[in-house]
């Protein structure tokens, strides 16, 4: 996983509450033998006017151009800017992958659903719940300043606006720490990884015939 | 201090490290890797820009999805006509050759599912810890290894780590004591103890079954017993070691030779439960009174003596269970009291990793023997567990005895166990399956699965509908005396 230390890039405002993860990507993507590739079809039935199925050639089929991603001063947008209940549904890790192969890095609205916030730590975005009327505060900022761009401190916690005004966010410090060290479970366990040089070599010399091959 | 339990052995010989939330880091020797279930996990390898740790634990082979006419398999890969299948074999074959994993491809002689592949290869040995993406990695634990089933993100977890975090499981001991009547076999044995103790019965805890009716099973049939320890809801089953145990396994490639066998077989005359070890939970089941089995319902804890008849819903311990009855006969198309020797048949499955075994294989030839498949059943077909066992299996010439009878003689893979590939049942389609799982659609849309023994599905497609194997080896010894 990515180290996540400061992140800064542009906003794009998703006005829309419990936007679930059928929508983030409907069910047709899931038979996918990757976990990338998913970024074209992110938000697929908000974005595309006809239905999509995989397999498709995404540069044909007609973008709606109402889709807040669709249109041209947010499309290099790294950071989504959300409503409540972000992530609800299903618990398919494929919302977190299609949302971080589009390009985000960080996601802030006023809350999030359960699953969804940990796989999305899981696969290395960062997810920062804000007060409601902050929120609000936001969308009206993004909306009127085309280019609109925070900076996110996570060492520090902290948002810086434009402006140079400051907010600041909460995370917990186990997930703050893999974040920043790029730790996923499997970084976690190679934390250990001298205890497991150390086993196996205990092992290996204990029950030789559990490492050999065919002859 | 009391005695140790076979499971905690193989736990305390595997701990790496012990966490403070209660989670252990347990070291993996060998990873079993297949179609379905690894793609994500390379992937994930990848654009991490790691490396399995170590190359020689694992050990690949495609069984889910693949193909079982001889036509298809002939044409290799590109035999598979379902595109999304056909990535996913490339996918294992590709990954396999770009990190440097042992496969064996479709065609390998080698090649079958991979719950019969290990055991067969020598590569599930005793005091070993193997894991699979795939629930019934519980097999493996017939040779005293504690086998795991895993997900995606463990498969990368084990590919990357050489480690799974695990939690402690509890000890149940399931005995099985006295001499299994003739007919009666090691999947009579787990169907009658999934009957008993439910499908939820050894939820958190590692089952090890023992008893002399489980001393008496040959290999084979001790794989397919543990096979089924998760269908009891138990992620793990054991066996303890003996001669039979070591017996099996000389010779086998990835077993070990000469003087490394000497002292491999003397620590694994240890792999046992210590007299007086402690189990938080003892079942006891007497080998006389189990009779063969057929399952009536959506779940393999509905499950019957093939003498008896279908429950009636109405005389149900309580309502959950009335409606799950009344659920399951209604799927299943058949009425309360009916005798299960009524039940009709479209089709007849003998394979999966529960019993596609050279055993399994014999005890459904000895019953197919000379006799004609009835007119009703619309399909029967034997699919050997690899290619090995079809090897075998001609060697002897049982593929002439079922081809006569009227059975079709496939390739090695999973087929209608799970029915990924072309072969499954129709709506409303009753099967006599030697599979291990029953569910709505397991075996296609709408199919209707009756859980059974080798010997019952071969005398059940011989009558064309379930009859008491026991008695049809009867007639048929009458007959072979009165000819
Ligand atoms: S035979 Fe069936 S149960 Fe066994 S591994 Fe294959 S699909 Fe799974």
């Amino acid at each position: 996983m990515e180290k996540f230390e400061r992140h800064q890039g542009a906003v794009a405002p998703l006005d829309r509450a419990n936007v679930d993860t059928d929508l983030i990507i409907p069910k047709q993507f899931l038979k996918s033998i990757k976990r990338t590739g998913f970024g074209v079809n992110l938000f697929d039935e908000l974005r595309y006017l006809d239905e999509g199925y995989p397999g498709q050639d995404a540069s044909q089929r007609p973008l709606n151009p109402d889709f807040v991603l669709n249109q041209a001063r947010y499309r290099d947008a790294s950071i989504l800017l959300a409503r409540r209940n972000f992530g609800c549904g299903s618990s398919r890790e494929h919302a977190p992958w299609a949302l971080e192969d589009f390009g985000f890095r960080v996601i802030i609205a006023p809350s999030f659903a359960d699953i969804f916030y940990n796989n999305a730590f899981k696969n290395g975005l960062l997810l920062i719940s804000l007060d409601e009327d902050i929120v609000d505060q936001l969308f009206s900022d993004v909306e009127a300043n085309e280019g609109y761009s925070l900076d996110v401190d996570l060492a520090n916690q902290r948002i810086t606006k434009p402006d140079g005004e400051v907010l600041t966010f909460e995370i917990d410090a186990f997930r703050k720490h893999c974040l920043l060290n790029g730790l996923d479970d499997i970084g976690i366990t190679l934390q250990d990884e001298a205890a497991i040089r150390d086993f196996e070599a205990r092992h290996r010399q204990a029950r030789p015939w559990l490492f050999r091959q065919a002859q | 201090m009391a005695g140790q339990t076979l499971y905690d052995k193989l736990w305390s010989q595997h701990l790496v490290k012990e966490r403070d939330d209660g989670t252990a880091l347990i070291y993996i020797d060998r990873q079993l890797l297949h179609e379905v279930t690894s793609p994500q996990a390379f992937e994930g390898l990848r654009l991490a820009g790691r490396r399995p740790w170590r190359l020689d634990a694992n050990l690949a082979t495609p069984d889910h999805n693949v193909p079982t006419t001889l036509k298809e398999r002939a044409e290799g890969n590109t035999g598979i006509k379902d595109p999304v299948s056909l990535i996913q074999v490339q996918t294992l074959d590709d990954n396999c050759e770009s990190f440097g994993i042992e496969e064996f491809r479709i065609n390998d002689a080698r090649q079958g599912i991979v719950h019969v592949v290990g055991p067969e290869q020598g590569a599930t040995l005793p005091g070993m810890t193997v894991v699979c993406g795939d629930s019934h990695t519980a097999t493996h634990g017939a040779f005293a290894a504690l086998a795991h089933g895993i997900g995606t993100s463990e498969v990368e977890h084990v590919l990357a780590t050489q480690c799974l975090l695990a939690q402690k499981m509890k000890n149940m001991q399931v005995r099985v004591e006295g001499r299994l009547g003739a007919g009666v076999t090691a999947k009579d044995i787990v169907l009658a103890i999934i009957g008993r103790i439910g499908t939820a019965g050894g939820t958190g805890y590692a089952i090890e079954f023992a008893g002399s009716a489980i001393r008496d099973l040959s290999m084979e049939g001790r794989m397919t017993v543990c096979n089924m320890a998760i269908e009891a809801g138990a992620r793990v089953g054991l066996i303890g070691v003996d001669d039979t145990t070591i017996e099996y396994l000389a010779e086998r490639p990835f077993a070990p030779q000469g003087e490394l066998w000497d002292a491999a077989v003397a620590e694994w005359r240890n792999l046992v439960s210590d007299d007086g070890a402690e189990f938080d939970k003892v079942v006891t089941l007497d080998a006389a009174e189990i009779e063969p089995q057929v399952s009536w319902g959506t779940s393999p804890e509905m499950v019957t003596n093939v003498s008896g008849e279908v429950p009636d819903p109405a005389s149900a311990e309580d309502d959950t269970v009335k409606h799950s009855y009344t659920r399951a006969l209604e799927y299943m198309g058949l009425s309360p009291n009916q005798k299960i020797t009524d039940i009709k048949l479209d089709k007849v499955f003998i394979g999966s990793c529960t019993n596609s075994r050279i055993e399994d294989l014999r005890e459904a030839a000895r019953v197919a023997r000379g006799k004609k498949v009835a007119d009703n059943i619309k399909l029967a077909m034997v699919v050997p567990g690899s290619g090995l066992v079809k090897r075998q299996a001609e060697a002897e010439g049982l593929d002439k005895v079922f081809k006569e009878a009227g059975f079709e003689w496939r390739e090695p893979g999973c087929s209608m166990c799970l029915a990924m590939n072309a072969d499954k049942l129709g709506p409303g389609e009753h099967c006599a399956s030697t599979s291990n799982r029953n569910f709505e659609g397991r075996q296609g849309y709408g199919g209707r699965t009756h859980l059974v023994s080798p010997a019952m599905a071969a005398a059940a497609a011989i009558a064309g509908h379930f009859v008491d194997v026991r008695q049809f080896a009867a007639n048929d010894d009458t007959q072979v005396q009165e000819a």
